[in-house]
């Protein structure tokens, strides 16, 4: 056997498996899980104590290149998934040019094999350069590898627009991730719109512009019968429109949300910091809630870490001059198990739905299980592990975060992509 | 109240014997129609410039007009503290423009608030004569300044400190010397 | 001893009920110095402040350069125009080169709120703000107190009507801190359109009826509607807004008998206010002009000795 991680408490939600087992991987594959597996495998990894669940895979991420490869490049960044546990991401399609053709998905597929130890997905954009107006060429970057459609970033404005899109990306089987934000009401809104934004003098965004298109897009998911996923819900009233459409049948439907969503309330921008800056805005008190309740109750499917690294010379400017987005790949598990799994708002089992099963279904990837016979991608966890956020040592190009200085119990220990031990603490 | 342990340099009845000494030397040094005002410098220098005006006033059988001066602003170490000293109103609703004054102040020590007030008094207008008076000269001068009326010299060393206790401000009346380290 | 509690003035919220009487007593004894002959004091003297406006202002900038001026201190404008900002220089580059020339104060007007706070963290001179955005504009509060306690003799118990357009003043935000702060009843006043959902929670009692807000009031204190307001859908015209929200005598006579009116200027005459109460005897507009210098003077003086302190870095 090529790889054996010995005594783990192994945690497969795709076959509700929870128990203290061997792990044999052979020729990249899983090949046998078994309480105790005879013989002496080329590698062997002491995983007592830990936690083996199947590989992470973070749907939504910004990758920058090609374009801004001083902010991020696939390198830095899929390095940086490997640190935080991640076997795979999926690549947001906003970058320069944007990835609304097949000759730049075939470039980032091209990059990836050359510099990075994970997976990496595409993602294409569902309108020509994101401007919302007319489809992109959706079959030509589906056949040259992309797993979903978004214009993620804008919203998709015009609703006939997305109807379009949503029939045609049946006929791939596409699912369609939409940044849910109704620009108009939105109005240049800088921060969620309440408390703090009255306070700080700062233009608010109204929780409405996003929960307005949340509910179109659930009505028109449930109309064409394409898959709809909502990408970083951050309000009660949007998550419960989810859950109500869910309710009724229409299962084609989903929705991810951000670890800082679940963390941070609006009060973080108090001091200016830009790191606090991001779409959809940190929420109050009340929406985080509701969001922890989503990710325990099963209403939330996927977390997923809206990673958008930018230059310290872009962030560190005027609050309403900074653009949108923190990093997330190197803090979102840690911060998930110090603040939901050791405290028993999830188990293992819940997370590794979150994190692998449920990303993996709905980008119909062949993954987020430990059956025998699927790739060795396995996020290894310890949960007594202590983990002190340090920006200096992230992996990524991107500094921006606003959880620097945070000490928490718990993270990842390693990282194995097709039975290749690729980071370990 | 304050306790203040120390040697006695002065009791009320010293004070109030100086003050009318003080009083009658400078009535003395008076020209008759001279234009003349009193000008106490805050804090003890106020109730003292009170008191002999009111004295001068009996003597010379006419109002004579009372100024308070704040020196805060006009002081020359103030780039060197980090804390602001607290900041009150100057009071002078005269012209001091060729009149004769007389600046009052409790201690007579290093010189720096007299320059201080000096230079306070200059932006104000000019005055004809300014002459000093204190109630206690303890030396240790830093600045070519001398007083033109003393209540009392009294010897001491640099780290003493000399305090003037006024009804009006501590509710007592005596001057104490506090010995460096006592 | 008397001292601000930070090295910064960036905001009302900020200041202490003892910090804002310390402002105000200091400014109180220092109102003398601009009826002298030579309005001049050397309390800043060596000090360098410089005005750094990136937004055009003549009177607070002004009223700052002679609250400078009276105190002797070294003074250098760089405004925006002028500046390097326009060539993509960013605020941070441009404080950093200021910082070289080792200032002691920083007078920043800037158009986004916070950039106060920002230029605070990474520099060590002391930073005033007069005005940011839509946050907050200190001093003006401060004057606006003062010009009020000098005439009624006290904050605390007065009812303060601020009306107009709350949602993109700042200088609203400012006084309702600092009048709540202080023990005066606030109440904001404006169609709904331009008052925030939260602003009660930073204490004023919301109306959008006039008459409510002005009703027993010891200050009405309106605000400047600027034209842009109607293009943005905000209100239907200028004319039914000062029907609906307009100073005129016949309002005025529902608040208090010796109820004063203030404006931070500059003034719509016709839009918010009628000529004749913004002339009227119990218009104290010059007043709080007056009463800026003063205030100005004040908070330099305190922050005066607080440069080259350690910046005030509180990550959260
Ligand atoms: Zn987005």
């Amino acid at each position: 056997m090529q790889l054996i991680l010995r005594q783990g408490r192994v945690v497969d939600p795709s076959r509700k498996f929870d128990q203290v087992a061997d792990v044999g991987i052979d020729e990249g594959r899983i090949a046998e899980i078994a309480p105790r597996i005879p013989g002496k495998g080329r590698r062997e990894i002491d995983a007592r104590n830990l936690a083996v669940l199947p590989g992470f895979l973070d749907m939504h991420v910004h990758l920058r290149e090609p374009g801004r490869e001083d902010a991020e490049t696939i390198a830095t960044g899929t390095a940086a998934a490997a640190r935080g546990g991640f076997t795979a991401v999926a690549c947001m399609p906003n970058t320069q040019p944007v990835n609304d053709s097949g000759a730049v998905t075939s470039f980032i597929l091209q990059r990836a094999r050359e510099v990075s130890k994970i997976a990496v997905y595409p993602i294409g954009a569902i309108t020509r350069g994101s401007r919302g107006e007319t489809l992109a060429e959706i079959g030509e970057m589906a056949r040259a590898g992309i797993v979903a459609l978004s214009d993620d970033g804008h919203p998709v404005s015009d609703g006939q627009v997305m109807r379009r899109a949503l029939e045609y990306s049946r006929l791939f089987n596409l699912p369609v991730i939409d940044h849910c934000e109704d620009l108009a009401l939105a109005a240049g809104g800088v921060m969620h719109e309440g408390y703090w934004s009255t306070m700080l003098g700062l233009r608010g965004i109204n929780p409405a512009a996003e929960e307005v298109q949340v509910a179109r897009d659930a009505i028109l998911a449930r109309q064409t019968g394409a898959r709809v996923h909502i990408a970083h819900l951050s309000t009660r009233k949007a998550l419960e429109t989810v859950v109500r459409a869910k309710a009724e049948g229409v299962t084609n439907l989903t929705c991810e949300v951000t670890p800082h969503h679940l963390l941070l309330t609006d009060e973080r921008v108090a001091s200016y910091d830009t790191n606090a800056k991001m779409n959809p805005p940190l929420r109050g008190r009340d929406d985080v809630d509701a969001l922890v309740e989503g990710i325990s109750s099963g209403a939330v499917d996927v977390i997923a870490t809206d990673h958008a690294p930018h230059t310290i010379g872009d962030k560190m400017l005027e609050f309403d001059r900074a653009p949108f987005g923190i990093v997330g790949l190197e803090t979102a598990v840690s911060l998930v198990c110090d603040r939901f799994v050791r405290p028993g708002v999830i188990g293992l089992g819940r997370l590794a739905e979150l994190f692998a099963l449920n990303p993996a279904r709905i980008l119909n990837l062949e993954k987020g299980t430990l059956a025998p016979g699927a790739w060795a991608d396995i996020t290894v966890l310890d949960l007594e592990r202590q983990v002190e956020v340090r920006a200096a040592d992230f992996a990524s190009r991107g500094r921006n975060t606003p959880f620097e200085g945070w000490t928490l119990r718990g993270g990842p220990a390693m990282t194995v992509v097709r039975g290749k031990v690729v980071w370990s603490v | 109240m304050r306790k203040i342990k120390g040697k006695s340099l002065m009791t009320a009845a010293e004070i109030d014997l100086a003050l009318a000494r003080m009083a009658a030397e400078i009535v003395e040094k008076l020209g008759p129609v001279e234009e003349f005002a009193v000008v106490g410098i805050r804090r003890r220098g106020v109730p003292l410039a009170r008191r002999l005006c009111r004295r001068i006033e009996a003597a010379v059988k006419r109002p004579v007009p009372l100024g308070i001066l704040d020196i805060t602003l006009y002081r020359d170490d103030l780039t060197a503290i980090g804390n602001r000293p607290m900041l009150r109103e100057t009071l002078i609703d005269f012209d001091i423009d060729g009149r004769s004054l007389v600046l009052v102040d409790d201690v007579l020590y290093t010189g720096r608030t007299v320059r201080s007030a000096l230079d306070g008094l200059v932006d104000l207008g000019r005055p004809r004569r300014v002459q000093l008076a204190v109630l206690i000269d303890r030396g240790h001068r830093e600045l070519p300044i001398q007083a033109d009326y003393v209540g009392k010299t009294v010897q001491t060393e640099e780290g003493d400190t000399v305090e003037v206790r006024l009804e009006e401000e501590d509710g007592e009346e005596r001057v104490v010397l506090l010995r460096r380290g006592a | 001893m008397a001292s601000l509690s930070q090295k910064d003035l960036l905001s009302i919220e900020q200041l202490s009920v003892d910090d804002i009487r310390l402002v105000l007593d200091t400014a109180e004894a220092l109102k003398e110095i601009s009826s002298r002959a030579v309005k001049k004091v050397p309390a800043l003297r060596g000090k360098t402040v410089i005005n750094l406006f990136f937004e055009p202002s003549t009177r607070t900038r002004s009223s700052f350069e002679l609250a400078e001026k009276r105190l002797s201190a070294d003074i250098l404008n760089f405004s925006a125009s002028a500046s390097s900002v326009t060539k993509g220089e960013t605020l941070l580059d441009t404080a950093r080169n200021l910082e070289a020339m080792s200032p002691d104060i920083i007078v920043i007007r800037h158009s986004s709120a916070g950039a106060p706070h920002l230029l605070g963290r990474e520099c060590r001179s002391s930073v005033v703000n007069a005005g940011d955005g839509m946050h907050e504009h200190p001093t003006q509060a401060l004057l606006d107190a003062l010009t009020v306690r000098s005439l009624k003799g006290r904050l605390e118990g007065l009812k303060i009507a601020i009306i107009g357009d709350i949602s993109h003043s700042r200088v609203a935000r400012s006084d309702t801190l600092l009048f709540h702060k202080m023990g005066a009843e606030v109440w904001v006043c404006g169609p709904p359109t331009l008052v925030p959902a939260d602003f009660h929670l930073l204490g004023a009692r919301v109306t959008s009826l006039m008459e409510e807000a002005i009703e027993g009031a010891d200050v009405v204190m309106m605000l400047r509607l600027q034209n842009e307001r109607q293009k943005e859908a905000f209100i239907p015209s200028a004319r039914e807004y000062f029907t609906l929200y307009g100073l005129s005598r016949e309002r005025m006579r529902g608040a208090r008998k010796n109820a004063i009116v203030m404006h931070p200027g500059p003034m719509n005459r016709g839009v918010e206010i009628e000529s004749e109460v913004a002339d009227a005897d119990y218009s104290v507009i010059l007043d709080q002009v007056a009463n800026g210098v003063a205030t100005r003077m004040a908070v330099l003086y305190l922050l005066s000795g607080k440069s080259g302190l350690k910046p005030a870095r509180k990550p959260r």
